[in-house]
């Protein structure tokens, strides 16, 4: 389904595929962005905030959200590239929270799982996993097996 | 080994807001979990009481984190389904469903009739078998006893059903990409029409029980309110939402798996409490018993497997007589098949409210990334605002109307 009239200048690109919808986003004007499709275009519903490993390739990852409206019965994803994420370093994007209460725990799952921060959360910290993990368990460069045991000397 | 737990507590209060002593004199924090019959799995709540009155919940989840996900990017497309059974324990065709639904999309394969209609009936026994055990367990907690034997009898025979069809009666991995994982066994009619039969009739017999009961009244009317807007704006789906008056159902708005064939109503109440919520999952029984008769009077015939011989396997049959048949099943056993480069987002509407699977696909024969998009976790986030200004007695009651699961919080 495709949705015409979402117009916006943080749109960068916008896909058609498999009947739905990808809005390619400056991670810059995000939470702007967020606010129009919320307030002017109807998609009061925040699905799910998730992001995408491209490693090695860059830009790095993709923060990926989720929209629903009600209203218009239509669903609307918006994508966020950001770069960075060497060795241990977080790539930052602003956080959603103030559009949607919501994102809250979305945005913990993601800094949890790849490490991306997410300015003016309220309270960015693991949720999923351990309060003193090493490290983003889903990025690509993380082992299956995780680092904390060794299994190379078998 | 003691300076240890006194050091983990101490990066926990931090982190989590928590105060490390109640900020007010007269209040007090109280630790409910990880381990506490009442939430159905290890969920931890730190709560902060004054006098019996709840200031303040913060949930503390992830002790049934196993990774899924990233384990899903280490399996082929096919053996995927086996992990998506156990994120929902209780709903595990819903997100068998969910998965092949999705991935069908990215191959874009068509699926016959009578695998549509098959899957609709059977992720329909797992919505019943999913709200009987949620009403079993949210009754007893309640108090009301007698109500999880009744509930676990019926919840007996869907088992027996689920094993009938796949031969497993928990992590059926029922539902596979491209149809069915086997054709419906000799019989079937007989034994989904025995039980489909009785079913309306002990529905309003737990109706009865529980209704006739003033102690349940009491505990579960005007509990547990939530507001709209908070529930929107805290991502609630499912029972919960629908308790509120909207009749947001993937099934109708967005049908999928020839859901639009099928004559249901979306069950609505609008007083947003425990109650409504308990009655919202009634009458979705009722709905559901209806969707299976439908389903096993319409059943269409033909066949129960996609045309798409590079995704599912072939007959024992082919595969003796026809050389293509016998490379193709080579190559999806060895191999795997491979998945068209691309992304997707599908939702269904499980027991718990909406479901949904982010796949991206860079064209081999694993998937890039796997997100589940859970309805246990969406819910669960809005608990603080639930619980807050609630007696604690009555948390047990609002903590149960939620229905959620923990490996479906966790994954």
């Amino acid at each position: 389904m495709s949705l015409p009239g979402i117009n916006h200048p943080a749109i960068l690109e916008s896909k058609e595929a498999f009947g739905e919808t990808t809005l390619i986003a400056d991670p810059a004007q995000i939470v702007d962005l967020c606010r129009y499709l919320k307030q002017q275009e109807k998609f009061i519903r925040l699905s799910g905030v998730t992001a995408v490993d491209w490693y090695p390739s860059e830009p790095r990852f993709e923060v990926v959200y989720h929209l629903h409206s009600i209203e218009r019965n239509a669903r609307v994803r918006v994508k966020c590239r950001l770069s960075g994420g060497a060795a241990g370093t977080t790539p930052e994007i602003d956080s959603v929270t103030p559009v949607w209460t919501g994102a809250n725990w979305y945005e913990r799952e993601v800094y949890d799982m790849f490490g991306i921060g997410f300015r003016g959360h309220p309270n960015l910290v693991r949720i999923l996993m351990p309060l003193d993990w090493d490290g983003f368990p889903l990025r690509k460069d993380y082992p299956v097996h995780g680092y904390k045991y060794d299994y190379g000397n078998e | 080994m003691k300076k240890l737990f006194e050091e983990h507590v101490a990066t926990i209060s931090a982190t989590q807001e928590i105060p490390a002593s109640p900020s007010a004199p007269r209040r007090m924090t109280l630790n409910m979990g990880p381990q506490h019959p009442s939430t159905h799995g290890v969920l931890r709540i730190v709560l902060e009481l004054e006098g019996e009155t709840i200031v303040s919940a913060a949930p503390d989840i992830g002790f049934l984190h196993t990774g899924i996900e990233k384990e899903c990017e280490q399996k082929t497309w096919q053996q995927v389904v086996t992990l998506t059974d156990r994120v929902d324990y209780l709903a595990n065709l819903s997100n068998n469903l969910v998965y092949a639904l999705t991935v069908e999309k990215l191959l874009q394969i068509e699926i016959p009739p009578r695998a549509q209609w098959m899957r609709v009936m059977m992720t329909e026994f797992s919505r019943l078998n999913s709200h009987l055990v949620w009403l079993g367990t949210h009754a007893l907690d309640i108090g009301a006893m007698s109500m999880f034997f009744y509930c676990f009898r019926e919840r007996e025979d869907i088992l027996r059903i689920f094993e009938m069809f796949s031969g497993q009666r928990m992590m059926t991995s029922y539902i596979r990409i491209g149809g069915l994982a086997l054709e419906a066994p000799r019989g079937w009619q007989h034994a989904v029409g025995k039980f489909i039969r009785a079913f309306p009739s002990k529905v309003d017999e737990y109706e009865d029980l529980l209704d006739s009961n003033p102690i349940w009244t009491r505990r579960t009317k005007g509990v547990g309110y939530i507001s709209l807007e908070d529930m929107l704006d805290q991502g609630v789906t499912g029972p919960m939402i629908r308790a509120a008056g909207v009749p947001m159902d993937c099934r109708k708005t967005e049908p999928y798996s020839s859901y639009e064939k099928f004559d249901f109503k979306v069950a609505t109440r609008t007083e947003n409490d425990v109650y409504a919520r308990y009655r919202v999952r009634l009458e979705e029984m009722r709905q559901s018993a209806a969707i299976i008769t439908q389903a096993l009077e319409g059943m269409p015939e033909g066949p129960w497997q996609a045309d798409a011989p590079h995704v599912v396997l072939p007959e024992r049959e082919k595969m003796k007589t026809q050389m293509e048949a016998l490379i193709y099943h080579f190559k999806i056993v060895t191999e795997g098949f491979r998945v068209p480069a691309g992304e997707v987002y599908q939702c269904i509407e499980s027991p718990r409210g909406e479901i949904g699977y982010y796949i991206v696909s860079d064209g081999t024969s694993k998937p890039y990334r796997v997100h589940m998009r859970t309805p246990s976790f969406g819910n669960l986030q809005a608990l603080p605002t639930l619980l807050q200004g609630i007696l604690l007695a009555d948390s047990i009651a609002a903590l149960g109307s939620m229905d959620f699961v923990l490996g479906d919080t966790d994954r």
